[in-house]
């Protein structure tokens, strides 16, 4: 095998990663609408979206040992950016009949707030959602790891932001739709997006995001670098002692985690249907630390499953159980803390290692 | 003044003879002629003229062929002649009150208590007619003025009659008015005086009534600051009970307690329970004597168990003690909804805690507000003694200064954790039952002020009691001076923000325990 790929998986990995692909670009369009109804693939698309969120937490809890518990904020910022667009491209069919969005003329609002500035065009959108979440992570970012905020404070202080961010969005004010936020899409890129083909289509790019992240994950990981940063979440003073300036490490990676949360937001929303602040809640952020740990912490795949099994049995547990759903997930918290520090891939690892 | 009184002596002699008139104008006139005759039965303000607008009022007023009852179950009397009948006639019809009728006769009743012999009734009756007297009402005021002997009424009462004179009277009265109107300290008067300038031509007036407005003005303004500093100390002594007890634990395991706002939840509802007992045994009004206690143990008690059972074995593993924390919170909450419910439970205050104490007018101090104040400087001073003046305190001290070395000297360092925990965690339960009593009490309670606690103990760093409540305080000030300067929203932002910034410069908080240490 080439020495570049076996460097970031070995055959199993590629071939699952291969066998995924093929599963959801190629099998799945082949069996929708027809024997798998759109409701799965908007609910797979849904999950690959937290996955990306998932993979991008796990680049900085898992190796460079920063809890994030404002990740949602990121992710919403993404979303919020590429719903703008979204917004414009409704049109007139709106509920009004009017050019501007329908939450807009209800606050009688006569032109655009100055941040709704070209949000017409799709590549302009495409870069917002890369650039606000990335610009914010940097500045924030930039000043928290400068004066050594870390372990909780770091936590909290991000909470904070996301919090605060929370009730700026829920202002009419802000010009992002209030508490309603953004909804009732209807086209990308003048495509409709209700069909069964444009839902497949997302799906598949979310699939592909996926995996190109994962990949651009690992190898950042197998990098130098990425020993640089395990090393910092082990011992930071000694990495700061060996001449290392450790702040533009963490300010890197935790940008680059910003900015694909960023990206899933922006897939996530129109496949969802709609964004508003709630998304921004801490309670979100908290949650997706969990999907991380659930899968394992320190092995980016993991961080996908983990998302994935969370998120399924929250599907299955809000249909089925709507009651016990918070039951089950608290005790998740508890018990992957508790018992399975390594998560669902340390557990099979352990499996193995025994048989 | 004699010579009122006796006027009024000579008037209520004769009520019977002109009531006659008045009265069968009400009982058989018109819509306009009835209000005529509630405005003659107020002038008169005789206390037969009290009874029969009153029996109007309640539908007891009735007419029978030309005669006008007042039908109270089997007993009639006559209106007009004061008569007893001995049976009530079968003819009896009501008189029927229509809504302007009605609206007239609410004023026309508030303004006869005015003359009651009764002080409490008088003085309901004016707080009622300072915000809606009518100028037919005038007569009354001006004779319940030369009447009335008790200070607060009477001060009152001359507002009513500025006020009406300031609509009605002459240019001398209309001064004297304006010049009586600026003793006063209510928002209405304000309003009444802008109306008035906008109205009136005459230029002594007018410069008579700017000096009364910006005398109220002023007076209004020291009461709004009044009324912001006292809900800033309110906020932050909230804020210095739900964040005391995770300062607490914070500061002697470094573990952040996500679970510490469920136990707030938890000695609220405890108190739910409590007051339901006592409402059922009758005792409603105590019931907080035995809740505050109850709610410290039963917090206390949980927050033990989670020590014991999950956050022991996460010693070195704050980031993972967070999220265990979050869950067992997640499972509390859920718990809480299954038992009691997933809306808010009714938790009244006790009578002595509601209502509250008017320092000036317009700025009542709710006394569960004050309560709760006392109630956070209670708790701080028994912490602060628990901690400086007991073996128990001095040993959460050392744990938290140094843990190795504590526990090399031979202090039980997990027996420490868990006591203090619990003790945290029974402060917790206190806030609850303090929170109980203003805010709503529900399965989320807890997650409203768990980013505010943690904010609090983030400011105000570890290990000392003074810098989480300089911190409490602070904010609670920020909050609220920012509130009545942006809004409560904005104000919000602008606090978290000024937090983010300040964890910058100071990440371990304001006081924070001096140490030499690389990692600390």
């Amino acid at each position: 095998m080439n020495p570049r790929l076996s460097r970031l998986y070995g055959v199993r990995g590629w071939t699952i990663l291969a066998a995924f692909s093929l599963l959801v670009l190629v099998v799945l369009p082949l069996l929708h609408p027809q024997h798998v109804s759109t409701y799965w693939v908007t609910l797979l698309g849904k999950i690959m979206c937290y996955a990306i969120v998932a993979v991008a937490m796990d680049l900085i809890w898992g190796y460079a040992g920063i809890l994030s518990l404002g990740h949602g904020l990121f992710f919403a910022l993404g979303g919020y950016a590429f719903g703008m667009y979204l917004m414009r491209q409704i049109g007139s069919d709106g509920q009004y009949r009017q050019p501007m969005p329908d939450f807009m003329v209800f606050l009688d609002w006569k032109e655009f707030p100055w941040h709704w500035w070209n949000s017409d065009s799709f590549w302009w959108a495409a870069t917002l959602v890369i650039v606000v979440p990335g610009l914010l992570a940097y500045v924030f970012g930039y000043f928290a790891f400068r004066s050594r905020v870390k372990g909780v404070y770091f936590s909290i202080i991000t909470q904070a932001l996301t919090f605060a961010a929370m009730l700026a969005f829920f202002r009419n004010a802000m010009g992002f739709g209030g508490n309603n936020g953004f909804t009732d899409f209807r086209r990308i890129l003048d495509i409709p997006i209700a069909t069964p083909q444009a839902r497949m289509t997302l799906c598949a790019i979310t699939a592909a995001t996926l995996i190109g992240t994962l990949l651009l994950g690992r190898w950042l990981v197998t990098s130098k670098f990425g020993r640089v940063l395990a090393a910092i979440r082990d011992a930071e003073a000694r990495v700061m002692f060996c001449g290392y300036d450790t702040m533009h490490y963490k300010l890197f990676v935790w940008t680059l985690s910003a900015i694909l949360c960023g990206i899933a937001g922006a897939l996530y929303v129109p496949q969802v249907g709609i964004i508003n602040p709630s998304e921004m809640s801490p309670a979100n952020s908290i949650e997706i630390a969990i999907w991380v740990a659930v899968g394992g912490r320190g092995t980016l795949a993991g961080a996908a499953l983990g998302a994935g099994l969370v998120n399924g049995a929250k599907s299955f547990f809000t249909q089925v159980f709507p009651e016990y759903w918070l039951f089950f997930l608290g005790a998740i918290f508890i018990v992957v803390t508790l018992f399975l520090p390594q998560g669902v891939l340390g557990l099979i690892d352990r499996f193995k290692a025994r048989s | 003044m004699r010579i009122l009184i006796t006027t009024i002596c000579f008037l209520s002699f004769n009520a019977f003879a002109q009531d006659a008139k008045v009265v069968e104008k009400l009982a058989f006139g018109e819509s306009d002629e009835q209000v005529e005759a509630v405005a003659a039965l107020v002038a008169a303000g005789t206390p037969q003229a009290a009874e029969i607008l009153q029996a109007l009022a309640d539908g007891e007023l009735n007419t029978s062929g030309k005669r006008v009852l007042i039908v109270k179950g089997e007993s009639a009397v006559d209106a007009q002649t004061g008569e007893k009948l001995a049976n009530v006639p079968e003819d009896k019809e009501d008189i029927v009150v229509n809504n302007r009728l009605r609206r007239e006769l609410g004023g026309a009743l508030a303004a006869l208590k005015l003359v009651s012999p009764d002080l409490e009734v008088r003085k309901s009756s004016v707080r009622e007619l300072l915000a809606n007297a009518e100028p037919g009402m005038l007569p009354i005021v001006r004779k319940a003025l030369a009447t009335e002997t008790d200070a607060e009424v009477k001060a009152m009462l001359e507002q009513i009659w500025a006020a009406l004179e300031l609509k009605a009277g002459d240019r001398a009265t209309r001064l004297a008015a304006v010049q009586k109107l600026g003793s006063s300290r209510s928002p209405a008067t304000k309003t009444l005086l802008l109306g008035f300038l906008d109205a009136e031509k005459d230029e002594d007036l007018r410069s008579e009534a700017r000096k009364s407005l910006q005398a109220i003005e002023g007076r209004l303004a020291w009461g709004e600051r009044l009324g912001v500093v006292f809900t800033s100390i309110s906020l932050g002594s909230i804020l210095l009970l739900a964040a005391l007890g995770l300062a607490i634990t914070y500061g002697l395991m470094g573990v952040i307690n996500m679970a510490h706002g469920e136990l707030i939840m938890i000695g609220a509802y405890s108190t739910y329970v409590v007051q339901n007992l006592f409402r059922k045994w009758g005792l409603f009004d105590w019931y907080l004597l035995a809740a505050v206690p109850f709610a410290f143990v039963v917090s206390a008690i949980v927050g033990m168990i989670l020590e014991r059972t999950v956050i022991r074995w996460l010693y070195g593993r704050p980031l993972e003690t967070l999220l265990s924390t979050w869950g067992i919170s997640l499972i509390l909450i859920q718990a809480v909804r299954t038992v009691f419910g997933a809306a808010n439970v009714q938790v009244e205050n006790p009578a002595l805690m509601s209502g509250g104490v008017e320092v000036l007018s317009g700025v009542v101090l709710p006394w569960s507000r004050i309560v709760i104040i006392g109630f956070a400087a209670f708790v701080l001073l028994l912490v602060f003694l628990l901690l400086n003046k007991t073996r128990l305190g001095l040993f959460v001290r050392g744990v938290t200064q140094n843990r190795d070395m504590a526990a090399c000297v031979g202090v039980s360092t997990a027996r420490i954790d868990t006591w203090a925990f619990g003790l945290g965690s029974g402060i917790a339960g206190l806030a609850g039952c303090a929170l109980s009593q203003i805010d709503n009490v529900g399965p989320n309670l807890g997650q409203s002020y768990i980013v505010d606690s943690f904010m609090v103990v983030v400011l105000g760093g570890v290990g000392q009691l003074a810098g989480t409540v300089y911190a409490a305080l602070g904010l609670g000030f920020a909050n609220k001076l920012l509130e009545a300067w942006q809004g409560a929203v904005l104000a919000k932002i602008a606090v978290l923000i000024f937090i983010i910034v300040f964890i910058q410069k100071r990440p371990q908080g304001m006081f924070a325990l001096k140490g030499r240490a690389v990692e600390s």
